[in-house]
């Protein structure tokens, strides 16, 4: 190794070798530089500074992609992020170290329809921050409910769900209290007076998802023009598709969208919340948009059996998840790479598109593309080893290794 | 057993006039395997052009690939003591750096000691453009061997003052010793580097406007589109090669064959700057069967026929690994 002559850091600097990494929508046989926690650009290196890599890591043919990140997860191995405990901290700690070696790197403990009470005790509890090897990353709560659809409560509580008419964003912030730490909201927008409500939790930089609702595709159009960008879980708890009407589906393939603005849409791709065939309607009328997400419950992680969500017990049993006593679907245990792995069988699609359903959709959904969600120079470095089957091998939080396989070192 | 006989050739101008002897020119006799060892210790004193001729423009890459690994091998570079080369860009010498590479990646040679200087690079073309040649030698080249990064030179298109960086980089190639091997192409004007016709053949390390021929060339790597291509570029002067100890021009493709029969064929003139090696004490131009199109048949069958010496120069092939 030839002595480093690094005229801007000293810190010590890793190249990733004999792998294939995606970068600007491909798999790239390149190796991957990083410096100080960030993906570095090794012709800057070379030209600027002259300096060379510290240390060099054979990959073994991995396939490196930017670290999962899931918008929408309600809990998982026995914890449940919305039951009001003293220690709301250490079930998301556990939980955010859990879910490492599934892949992800950043995601939004998710809060399902509670009391005020809940969000009062919970949420100041919830701190954003960045992962390492304690887990991953915290990028903000995400709050599905109460301002939802009495028709489409799926699994939620119908005695705690509520309405904003009288007080709009007033409302709003007396149920929840603290914003501080919220980086989604789902509503349903045909509640009287959301669009103050949406414009107001657009202006404040929370992100408004649409979702248990049975808006119709203006009401749905309108809320995307008062700033609303997400769909929660598409064709789950909204109106079927229907010709005449698509509903909230039909912001897929709307032309009413502003120009230069995307509309999200979240997917469970467990094989039981939507049917394949589904699954590639959706992919196939808007790649662009599709965000996995994994809605995993308390059970995700645990043996079959009874779990909680929130105010109700939920059944698991293999991958479907009731009401107990129903046929209602309620969260998954899915974890996020078998959701990778599920989408890229479900739709025929290239290992490039699957990848960014995971990384790159969430993280433009939630404007930190900068930062997170690419291998792209400057970003932090958040990664995965993968095989050619998507399964981890590695995750990387801020270029430090936070799991690996047992058998899978470099 | 066979004995070394190496001729040397006096007198500038014409390699071949129509209708003189073979022995005007220069040639390498037979040569025994002990001569062979002491042929190349004795490279420096040597005086010799020669064209060699491959089928193909794999074949071509191969040879000089090999020849470049042989030269560095046999150097014996070492701490303090670097091979320097001068090196080009374009889509001629890809092939070549593909099989460097591979050399390298197989353990066979090292690039811990040498120094490189490459030829040119456009001006006002931000460093880290996908077209610039700082981009061109990092993915192509650098990014792929062990080379140490101050001892890789580049001309900086975006010097405040571009005088004084042709200057500083004359310096630099001054200060290295020299250039042991000036690896060049040919533009389909004759241009080696940016020298376009008219150059002055004693010119250094400057700045030149290019010539029409050289941006339409130049247009497929920006869309084709004219008005993207740099009009500008800093260049070692003909003058500046010459003064390398050993210059090997990559001549590939029908589309050069015209520019190679300038070059060798006729005399030494400025509006077909390759020409001016003709004078140079150790010349190797490598070419493929189509780059050869425009030659009279009597050159091209001449220095086939000596391929059987020419690829003593790369076969064996040495490895570094050899040499531990």
């Amino acid at each position: 190794m030839m002595p480093s002559n690094k005229s801007v850091s000293d810190a010590p600097i890793f190249q990733f070798t004999n792998c294939r990494i995606l970068r600007s929508h491909q798999l790239q046989r390149e190796d991957l530089w990083v410096r100080e926690g960030k993906i570095l650009n090794p012709e800057k290196l070379f030209f600027d500074e002259k300096g060379s890599a510290d240390i060099q890591l054979d990959c073994k043919d991995s396939i490196i992609a930017p670290g999962f990140i899931d918008v929408q997860i309600n809990g998982g191995f026995g914890v449940d992020f919305s039951l009001a405990v003293d220690d709301v901290q250490s079930g998301i700690s556990l939980v955010s170290q859990k879910i490492l070696s599934h892949g992800v790197t950043s995601f939004c403990p998710t809060l399902v329809t509670s009391p005020p009470s809940v969000y009062h005790k919970v949420l100041p509890q919830i701190s954003i921050r960045n992962g390492g090897p304690h887990g991953a990353g915290i990028l903000g709560a995400h709050l599905e409910g109460p301002f939802i659809s009495k028709e489409k409560k799926g699994a939620h509580p119908e005695h705690y769900l509520s309405t904003f008419e009288s007080g709009a964003f007033q409302d709003l912030l007396a149920t929840y209290r603290h914003l501080d730490c919220v980086r989604i909201v789902t509503l349903a927008p045909e509640m009287k007076r959301s669009s103050e409500v949406i414009q107001e939790l657009t202006r404040q930089g929370i992100c408004v998802s649409l979702g248990h609702s049975v808006a119709n595709l203006s009401q749905a159009e309108e809320a995307v023009r008062h700033g609303a960008t997400f769909i929660t879980h598409l064709f789950n708890a909204m109106l079927p598709f229907h010709h005449r009407d698509p509903g909230i589906v039909g912001l897929l393939t709307s032309d009413q969208i502003p120009a230069r603005r995307r509309v999200f849409y979240g997917m469970i791709s467990d094989g039981i919340h939507t049917n394949p065939a589904a699954l590639r309607i959706a992919h196939r009328a808007h790649p662009k948009g599709l965000v996995l997400v994994t809605d995993a419950i308390a059970g995700m992680g645990l043996a079959p059996g009874k779990h909680t969500l929130g105010q109700q017990v939920i059944e698991v049993d293999g991958l479907n998840t009731y009401i107990a006593g129903t046929k209602t679907l309620s969260g998954s245990v899915a974890t996020m790479d078998s959701c990778v792995r599920h989408f890229l069988e479900a739709t025929g699609c290239t290992v490039e598109t699957a990848l960014e359903a995971a990384s790159l959709h969430p993280a433009q959904l939630l404007g930190i593309e900068h930062r997170k969600g690419t291998l792209n120079y400057d970003n932090d470095a958040d990664f995965l080893l993968l095989d050619d089957s998507l399964r981890v091998r590695a995750t990387y939080i801020a270029g430090e290794r936070v799991w690996s396989q047992d058998t899978f070192t470099i | 057993m066979r004995v070394a006989a190496l001729s040397v050739a006096s007198g500038p101008s014409h390699m071949f006039p129509g209708h003189a002897p073979a022995s005007a020119g220069t040639e390498i006799g037979s040569i025994s395997l002990s001569g062979l060892t002491s042929f190349f210790s004795c490279k420096l004193f040597t005086i010799t052009m020669r064209l060699v001729i491959l089928d193909n423009y794999d074949l071509a890459s191969e040879w000089a690939a090999k020849y470049i690994c042989n030269c560095i091998i046999q150097f014996k570079p070492s701490q303090g003591r670097y091979f320097t080369l001068g090196l080009p860009t374009g889509s001629t010498p890809l092939g070549c750096y593909k099989k460097l590479i591979e050399y390298h990646k197989n353990g066979d040679l090292s690039f811990k000691y040498v120094k490189t200087f490459n030829m040119d690079e456009y001006v006002g073309l931000p460093r880290n453009h996908p077209e610039s040649y700082h981009s061109y030698m990092w993915n192509n080249f650098f990014k792929h061997i062990d080379i140490d990064p101050n001892n890789a030179h580049i001309l900086d298109g975006n010097a405040l003052d571009l005088q004084a960086e042709c200057d500083a980089f004359e310096k630099k190639i001054e200060e290295s010793g020299g250039i042991d091997l000036f690896v060049g192409g040919i533009g389909p004007d004759g241009h080696i580097a940016f020298n376009e016709p008219g150059s002055s053949l004693a010119s250094r390390t400057r700045l030149k406007t290019l010539a029409m021929d050289t941006i339409l060339a130049n247009a497929k790597y920006f869309d084709g589109d004219l008005s993207k291509v740099p009009t500008m570029a800093l260049t070692v002067g003909v003058g500046t090669v010459m003064d390398a100890r050993e210059v090997m021009i990559l001549i590939t493709g029908a589309h050069k064959a015209f520019a190679l029969y300038k070059a060798i064929e006729e005399g030494v003139n400025h509006m077909w700057t390759v020409s001016a090696f003709q004078q140079h004490p150790r010349t190797i131009f490598v070419c493929d069967e189509d780059a050869t199109l425009e030659l009279r048949v009597k050159t091209v069958k001449y220095f086939k026929g000596l391929m059987h010496v020419h690829n003593k120069l790369v076969d064996p092939l040495y490895s570094m690994k050899e040499e531990n």
